[in-house]
């Protein structure tokens, strides 16, 4: 059979497809649609939390960080609860990482504040001694995209319906809204407002003045994403 | 005209030659630059605060991994199948106009597409999965360069002479459907320009911007049946391709078994793509998956060692020429490192083992040790078997090619150990607790400790680095020399002092 395929190049393609193809077929199939299910509790991300993404991705932090608390005491005592397929439900892409060149974020909006966060971006030795990690200056100067951001919403609600603007379980039995705008100019506006919310705790002032403007630097998003990390 | 021997028309294959040179070059310089910010962080702003954006580590990153995987590996694969392919089906590229021009624009292609990876990368246009980092319009130009990569392979098949596909070709084709397949389905992802807004808005921000078709867990699960299938399809299969053709060549000897390339092929074929569930250990993938990776993880030593076993035992009677001639030199160190590698592997792959390795250098050393032992070696090689065959020129300098030899060879030992040594003491560190039940380090503890293995590892890519510069230098001399060799050569490769 062997020498046959080895003389008939189409049906040896065939045969190595095949053969290729078998192991995704009954491996990622049976559990697709149950894995994307989300847990109660789980929120999709808001216009300024996702331009924060956009940072957190942009600046290829899941080079050095994971988002995934494995199921060990050792990670739960350091991290938080383990991970839950279901939280990770509008992540795209996911951001597990493959290295802990730094610590895991998965849960640090629990025990990171915002002050903290402008601290550690600025300069990550004066908030954690002797870190390898080098300072992100340039988020405090470029502009977020949160137009980007928004198109990513309406994308998501289009194409996988990300339940925007509608009630989502919570862990407490209330009910939580994530507003997404109805236009350009509306969800600007609402980022705007959320950004408020974060520079009131932060220091530097050109930050401020720059969000007072109506301009949102790219840290504030980040701040605003890594705080919804929990 | 019947009796003349085939003149091959090694056109593309040179300029592929080139871009294997120069992407290395590029790809390892970074790696070196990376390897250094982690010992010394003061070189993140290596060229100032203002360019601190594009030379800080994890912008850059990328950049290692890609240019290194898609510049240097890819190129050495063209390259090499641009030689290996002619020769093995015995018909020349310059017999069809049209296989020609497909070369030659799969050539300019993908420089096209080199260029626009290294801008939208320093810029930080990127899905942030590894080794899949393009945006939607990036990958369609690779997927069109790709199809002209197909139809180069099976246009140059389709006019074959040799009726029967040697051992080379079989891997070649599998690079081509391994990589297609895995390359599709794990960039589904739908532009974000497609979202309209309830005023009636579309086309709103960054027009190259995607999402991933595939949430969360799906998305981790097709991304590394992705990752490291990318790894099988790109830095096993093709150089066991090149192996199985330029081993035999340069040494004068014939495979040593058919049969055993049976069994490691299709092996190969059938096992490794179930292996991508071990980078997903103690993940929220289901459990049978994990279980899955790593039982074939494990069985997978078979088909690896299949290869690695009929190469070495190719040498049977032959070791004499291991001494004589660096080039068997790298081919056989290749074999071994590549033999280590896939133990390595599967060791780490092991669900208490993984326990410990995983997130840790300890991976980083394995990727290493493969990629620049095995990958590296085998296609210098190659290249340096080439070179004497499409330039008609001996090699030029036979010392500078042994040095470089037991120089990269320091390197990649350097490289290996130090990050065995980081990653399982940062592994140890991360689940030690104290006699009360508390975590005995904090995290930064378990950074600082590991600052001497960083700065060995970086010798260690510096030296790889340096041997690479020499590789590139004597190719370089050869590509220039006055050309001697005029008839076709037989095994051993001519090289000058």
């Amino acid at each position: 059979m062997f020498h046959w395929l080895e003389k008939n190049p189409f049906f040896f393609a065939v045969g190595v497809f095949v053969t290729i193809a078998f192991a995704g077929l009954v491996e990622i199939l049976p559990n697709f649609a149950e894995q994307s299910r989300p847990v109660i509790g789980t929120k999709p991300y808001s216009t300024l939390e996702l331009a924060g993404r956009h940072v957190y991705i942009k600046n290829s932090c899941n080079a050095c960080h994971s988002q995934l608390v494995r199921p060990f005491k050792s990670e739960t005592d350091r991290y938080g609860h383990y991970s839950l397929s279901g939280e990770y439900a509008y992540d795209r892409p996911f951001l597990w990482g493959s290295k802990r060149t730094g610590p895991d974020l998965m849960r640090v909006g629990n025990y990171r504040t915002t002050d903290w966060h402008e601290n550690h971006m600025k300069s990550p030795a004066s908030v954690v001694p002797n870190s390898i990690m080098p300072g992100y200056a340039w988020l405090f100067t470029n502009v977020a995209d949160i137009d980007t951001a928004y198109a990513e919403q309406l994308t998501v609600a289009q194409f996988f319906s990300v339940p925007y603007n509608q009630p989502v379980p919570m862990k407490d039995g209330s009910t939580a809204v994530v507003k997404m705008g109805s236009s350009v100019a509306d969800a600007n506006a609402l980022a705007l407002a959320e950004a408020k919310v974060i520079v009131a705790d932060m220091r530097d002032q050109d930050v401020k003045d720059a969000v007072a403007s109506g301009k949102i630097p790219e840290i504030v998003a980040l701040i605003a994403y890594l705080n919804s990390l929990k | 005209m019947e009796n003349r021997p085939l003149e091959y028309d090694y056109t593309v294959a040179k300029m592929f030659m080139l871009t294997t040179i120069v992407l290395g070059i590029v790809g390892m310089l970074v790696g070196v630059i990376l390897a250094f910010e982690l010992a010394f962080p003061s070189i993140n702003t290596i060229l100032g605060s203002g360019l601190a954006e594009y030379t800080n580590f994890s912008r850059l990153r990328p950049l290692h991994t890609d240019a290194v995987i898609f510049g240097f590996t890819l190129s050495g694969i063209f390259s090499t199948w641009y030689y290996v392919g002619q020769r093995v089906l015995k018909v020349s590229m310059a017999e069809s106009g049209l296989l020609m021009f497909l070369g030659k624009l799969h050539f300019w292609l993908y420089l096209v597409g080199v260029a626009a990876v290294v801008v939208s990368l320093l810029a930080g246009v990127t899905t942030s999965k590894e080794y899949a980092e393009f945006e939607w319009p990036i990958d369609i130009a690779i997927v069109v360069v790709w199809v002209i990569f197909g139809m180069s392979i099976f246009g140059l098949i389709g006019i074959r002479r040799e009726k029967s596909l040697y051992i080379s070709v079989w891997y070649y084709i599998a690079t081509f459907l391994g990589i297609a397949m895995l390359y599709l389905f794990n960039n589904m992802e739908i532009p974000t320009i497609l979202g309209t807004s309830a005023a009636g808005e579309s086309g709103i921000g960054a027009w190259y911007h995607s999402v991933s078709m595939y949430a969360g867990t799906n998305d981790a699960l097709v991304e590394w049946w992705y990752g490291h299938n990318a790894v099988a399809f790109g830095f096993t299969v093709p150089i066991v391709a090149m192996i199985y053709y330029f081993l035999p060549k340069e040494s004068g000897q014939a495979i040593y078994s058919y049969k055993l390339s049976l069994l490691s092929f299709w092996g190969l074929m059938f096992l490794y793509l179930w292996a991508g569930g071990h980078h997903l250990l103690y993940s929220t993938v289901p459990d049978w998956m994990q279980t899955m990776g790593s039982i074939f993880s494990i069985i997978l030593i078979l088909p690896s060692w299949g290869s690695a076993i009929n190469m070495l035992l190719t040498m049977k009677g032959e070791w004499q020429q291991v001494a004589a001639s660096p080039l068997i030199k790298f081919m056989v160190l290749g074999s071994t490192f590549y033999m280590f590698s896939t133990l390595e592997g599967p060791i780490q792959a092991i669900k208490s083992v993984n326990a410990i390795a995983h997130f840790t250098d300890w991976i980083v050393g394995h990727v290493h040790d493969g990629v620049l032992g095995w990958v590296g070696f085998m296609i210098m090689a190659a290249l340096f078997h080439m070179a004497p065959r499409v330039f008609k020129r001996e090699i030029y300098s036979k010392s500078l090619m042994a040095s470089q030899f037991w120089i990269q060879t320091v390197g990649v030992v350097l490289y290996f150990t130090s990050m065995w040594i980081a990653g399982i003491t940062q592994g140890m560190m991360w689940r030690a607790h104290d006699e009360f039940g508390n975590l005995a380090y904090s995290f930064i503890d378990t950074v600082t400790v590991l600052h001497p293995y960083y700065a060995i590892r970086g010798v260690g890519g510096l030296l790889y680095l340096t041997g690479f510069l020499m590789f590139a230098y004597n190719m370089y001399k050869t590509m220039s020399a006055r050309p001697v060799e005029e008839s076709e050569l037989q095994s051993a490769s001519p090289m000058g002092a």
